[in-house]
């Protein structure tokens, strides 16, 4: 039985007028028939399962709809088409830092952010000693965030996210955090969870992370599906080929 | 409903951070913090009780106690839907990145508003007590009118905010809106100069009807009509209702308009 069932989804965008023009202009454009809506599909007839345990990588140039498709399945947007079956919990680590809020001091941000990660209260007064000793910011509990580093921010944002012991796990490019000392820490730590029996979803624009690290790979370019299956290196090296031939030095986003 | 409740308790946790995190951020610099909940709205009354009998001359009894029914029931109404109205779209950061779900975000600022309006209420009974006011057990079914209140703030809240994102135009139609809705809801004068059929127009403002409620229980010791207490209820569920339906249809397209 798969946990991750992903059938034909597509999902369109929207852009175009709509956006912030006011009440007034809406009125007036959709009057005149000046108000134009242009839609294009994030992503075009996706398929693919995962089983317990193993690990995709998803890999594609910008634009590829990479992020939209992790929106998706981790239920933050729906598909315009298809379905997507998913069984147990999920933690979507899209963007570590968010939820935070600067007026608010380490000890607040850290219960407001695990609380949005479905942290239970009991749970995290248990561990709030060790996230706090994990992300190395003792004594600086009582400062308000805004005025920590960002290096400090992004350890507090890894440890509290660490914690989570999901079904499916999504990673937008959060492997590692930080530099030096914790980078090894915090990609370790990253690690141990990936080999949990958590089925993973990893995004991400190195290579050779995806070469390591993945059971399988999804290759999606401007929407479309381009490649999916086991053989991880072939895929790779297809897609290797790919961004030589057509001159882009992988992105850097 | 039963989903609807079984999703909340879920959330439970999340809920009372988010309350928390409001209301820290609100009385945050402050130097009286908390105590602003309960000054400013006994600064407005004392304004107004100034100018209204100074200067206009008002000699009724009880003007204080039936101002400040007004007013209570008023700034609350007021407070909570503007405030209620840029939830949304402030804790888009939130949403966007995280599925949580996005009624949560206006339910939050309601209860913190809803704790500013307990502490005012308090004060309400401190004043009812120096203004010589029989207390009778008829005081309990205030309880009514601030229930359906709470929903039906919470009801305009819902719809607001999702409007806001769609047009931000809304925040000043809004402003314009709550000010005309405050000179029509009887608070600082009698509908006594009106004409029978005039004085039942008024009853079409619902705000009115609140305000109204608490003067006939706290001032004359009488009940509200069944039909009154239906109007009520009707009216608070039907917004209620309607801010529910608006977040259940537009839930998975406030994304692109953020």
């Amino acid at each position: 039985m798969s946990i991750l069932k992903v059938e034909n989804v597509s999902i369109r965008y929207i852009t175009g007028d709509f956006k912030a023009i006011g009440l007034k202009e809406f009125v007036l454009r959709k009057m005149t028939g000046n108000y134009h809506v242009t839609e294009f599909w994030a992503d075009r007839n996706i398929n693919f399962t995962l089983e317990r345990g193993e690990m995709l990588g998803i890999i594609g140039t910008n634009g590829a709809g990479k992020s939209t498709l992790l929106k998706a399945i981790s239920g933050i947007m729906v598909p315009t088409e298809g379905t997507i079956y998913r069984e147990g919990k999920i933690a979507a680590l899209l963007e570590l830092a968010s939820g935070f809020d600067n007026d608010l001091n380490v000890r607040e941000n850290t219960f407001l952010r695990g609380a949005m990660l479905g942290y239970t209260r009991k749970f995290l007064n248990e561990m709030y000693d060790q996230i706090i000793d994990f992300a190395e910011l003792q004594g600086f509990e009582d400062l308000p965030f805004r005025q920590l580093s960002s290096g400090m921010k992004s350890r507090l944002a890894f440890s509290i996210a660490c914690l989570v012991k999901p079904d499916i796990l999504i990673l937008d490019e959060v492997l590692s955090v930080g530099d030096g000392a914790f980078r090894k820490k915090s990609e370790a730590k990253m690690r141990e969870i990936i080999n949990g029996d958590a089925t993973t979803i990893l995004v991400s624009h190195s290579l050779e992370q995806v070469r390591e690290l993945c059971t399988k790979v999804l290759w999606l370019h401007k929407g479309k599906q381009v490649e999916c299956g086991y053989n991880v290196q072939e895929i790779c090296d297809h897609y290797q080929t790919f961004l030589d031939e057509s001159g882009e030095s992988g992105d850097k986003a | 409903m039963k989903q609807f409740i079984k999703n909340f308790k879920k959330h439970q946790f999340l809920f009372e951070e988010l309350v928390k995190r409001d209301f820290k951020k609100k009385y945050k610099g402050t130097v009286l913090g908390m105590a602003w909940s309960v000054l400013s709205p006994l600064l407005t009354l004392l304004i107004m009780r100034l100018v209204f009998t100074q200067f206009f001359g008002r000699n009724m009894p009880h003007y204080t106690t039936y101002l400040f029914c007004g007013n209570l029931i008023f700034s609350y109404f007021s407070e909570s839907t503007r405030q209620g109205m840029s939830t949304l779209l402030n804790n888009a950061n939130i949403f966007t990145k995280i599925n949580v779900p996005k009624y949560l975000f206006v339910f939050a600022r309601n209860a913190q508003c809803l704790i500013n309006f307990s502490l005012t209420l308090s004060v309400f009974f401190v004043f009812c007590i120096l203004d010589h006011v029989h207390f009778t057990w008829r005081f309990v079914l205030l309880l009514y009118p601030i229930v359906l209140l709470v929903l039906f703030n919470v009801g305009v809240s819902l719809v607001l905010s999702a409007l806001f994102v769609f047009f931000r135009d809304i925040q000043y139609l809004w402003t314009v809106f709550t000010q005309l809705l405050m000179y029509v809801s009887v608070i600082f004068y009698t509908l006594d100069s009106f004409s029978p059929t005039v004085q039942k127009i008024f009853l079409i403002n619902p705000i009115y009807l609140y305000i109204r409620y608490f003067r006939l229980i706290v001032l004359n010791a009488s009940i509200p009509s069944l039909q009154y207490h239906l109007l009520l209820a009707s009216e608070a569920l039907a917004v209620f209702c309607f801010g529910c339906w608006i977040y259940k249809k537009y839930n998975h397209q406030f994304l692109y308009h953020v």
